[in-house]
C-alpha cells in the first residue's frame, strides 16, 4: 500500500470553556470547600446528602437546611487508576472512590491518595486533604488519605 | 401530589447557610471546562473527497434514486437509505443559500475577524449546501442567491483537510432568485 493510499487520520479536539453558575446550595458547598469545610443538606426525614442537592431526589421538595459534616469517612467502593488519563486532576496513580463522610447518608466521589492498591480496601477510613490555595472548586480537595489507625465502626 | 400547572418551587427558596460561612463572599460560579481529544478516521468516500479536495476538486455523490447530488459525499442517500457509488465533480462556483452574520468571537478561532459571514454555499450541480465563509465584499452586501466562487489556499498550503477554501467571494453574476436559491427549489430539477 503506497503512502498516499494509507487511510487518512487526524487528531481532533472538542473543547468547551464552560463556566457554570452554582445557585445558593451548590454555591454554599463550594464556599465551604474554599474554607476547608464540608457541607451537606438535610432531607425532611433527617438524612443528609453530601454533596448537597437543591431538591429532594425522591420527593422533589426544595431542600434548604445545610449542615456541616465530618472531614473523615468510610470508603464504600473503589477502583485503582493507573495511569490517570491526561486530563485527570491527579497525575499519580490513585483510587477513585465513593466516600461516605461521617454525618452523611450518601457517598461522594473523590480520590484516595494511596501509594498502591494494596493499601486500599472497602470499609477503610479516610480523611480530607486540602490544597494550600483554594478557589471554591471541588479540586480544592486534593483528595482523601488513609487514616493510619483503623477505627471500629 | 403537586398541581402540575403550578409554577415550580422558586429558586429563591430561602436556603439556611451555615453560620461559619454565612458572612463570606459566596461562590457564585465554577469553571468546568470539558475537552475531548480523539482520532478521526474519515469514511472511504470522505477519504476520496479529501484527497481530491487537496487538488482543488470538489467531489459529490449522485443518488441512484433521483439523481440528487450530495456534497461532501457520504456514501449513502440519507433520505432513502441506499448506497451511493457514483461520484461527480462539482464546480467551485455556486450561490448563497442561507447565511449568518456573527458578531461574537469563537474561543480558539482568533483567525476570524468579527463580524464575519458564514453561509450555506449551494454549488452548481449540488442539491445540498456546503458550509463556508463569505468575504471579498461588505457584510451587508451578502444576500440569499448571491453568486460566489471559491478562493483557494495557495498550492503549497493545500492538504487533505476541510480548510482548503479560505472563503467564497462574489462573482458579480446576476443573483439566483430567492425562491430558487438554496433548498427552496429542492423539488425542481437541476437546470
Amino acid at each position: 500500500m503506497s503512502e498516499s493510499e494509507k487511510p487518512l487520520k487526524a487528531e481532533l479536539t472538542v473543547e468547551y470553556p464552560f463556566t457554570r453558575t452554582t445557585g445558593k446550595v451548590i454555591g454554599a458547598f463550594m464556599t465551604g470547600l474554599r474554607e476547608k469545610r464540608l457541607f451537606g443538606i438535610k432531607r425532611s426525614d433527617g438524612s443528609v446528602l453530601v454533596p448537597p442537592l437543591e431538591y429532594d431526589p425522591i420527593t422533589s421538595e426544595p431542600l434548604t437546611e445545610m449542615v456541616e459534616v465530618s472531614q473523615s469517612g468510610v470508603v464504600e467502593t473503589w477502583t485503582w487508576i493507573d495511569p490517570p488519563r491526561p486530563q485527570s486532576p491527579w497525575d499519580a496513580p490513585h483510587a477513585l472512590t465513593l466516600i461516605r463522610l461521617d454525618g452523611s447518608d450518601t457517598s461522594m466521589l473523590h480520590a484516595v491518595l494511596a501509594g498502591s492498591p494494596s493499601e486500599m480496601r472497602t470499609g477503610m477510613r479516610v480523611s480530607a486533604k486540602w490544597k494550600e490555595e483554594r478557589v471554591g472548586h471541588i479540586t480544592d480537595l486534593e483528595g482523601f488519605i488513609p487514616e493510619t489507625k483503623e477505627v471500629d465502626s | 401530589m403537586t398541581d402540575p400547572n403550578s409554577p415550580p418551587a422558586s429558586l429563591s427558596e430561602d436556603v439556611k447557610i451555615p453560620e461559619s460561612i454565612s458572612g463570606l463572599e459566596p461562590v457564585r460560579s465554577v469553571r468546568s471546562p470539558i475537552k475531548l481529544v480523539y482520532d478521526f478516521v474519515p469514511s472511504p468516500p470522505v477519504q476520496e473527497y479529501l484527497r481530491s479536495y487537496s487538488k482543488k476538486k470538489i467531489l459529490g455523490h449522485r443518488s441512484p434514486v433521483d439523481g440528487a447530488v450530495f456534497v461532501p459525499p457520504r456514501g449513502v442517500d440519507p433520505r432513502h437509505g441506499v448506497l451511493i457509488e457514483e461520484s461527480v465533480e462539482l464546480s467551485d462556483r455556486g450561490h448563497v443559500g442561507n447565511f449568518c452574520v456573527t458578531h461574537l468571537p469563537i474561543p480558539g478561532r482568533d483567525d476570524l475577524d468579527i463580524p464575519y459571514v458564514s453561509a450555506w454555499i449551494h454549488l452548481d450541480g449540488a442539491n445540498v449546501g456546503f458550509l463556508g465563509l463569505v468575504a471579498g465584499c461588505e457584510n451587508d452586501e451578502v444576500h440569499i442567491g448571491m453568486r460566489v466562487q471559491a478562493v483557494w489556499k495557495k498550492e503549497e498550503e493545500l492538504g487533505n483537510t476541510a480548510e482548503n477554501i479560505l472563503y467564497w467571494k462574489p462573482t458579480g453574476e446576476p443573483s439566483v432568485p430567492v425562491e430558487k436559491a438554496g433548498n427552496r427549489a429542492w423539488d425542481q430539477p437541476n437546470e
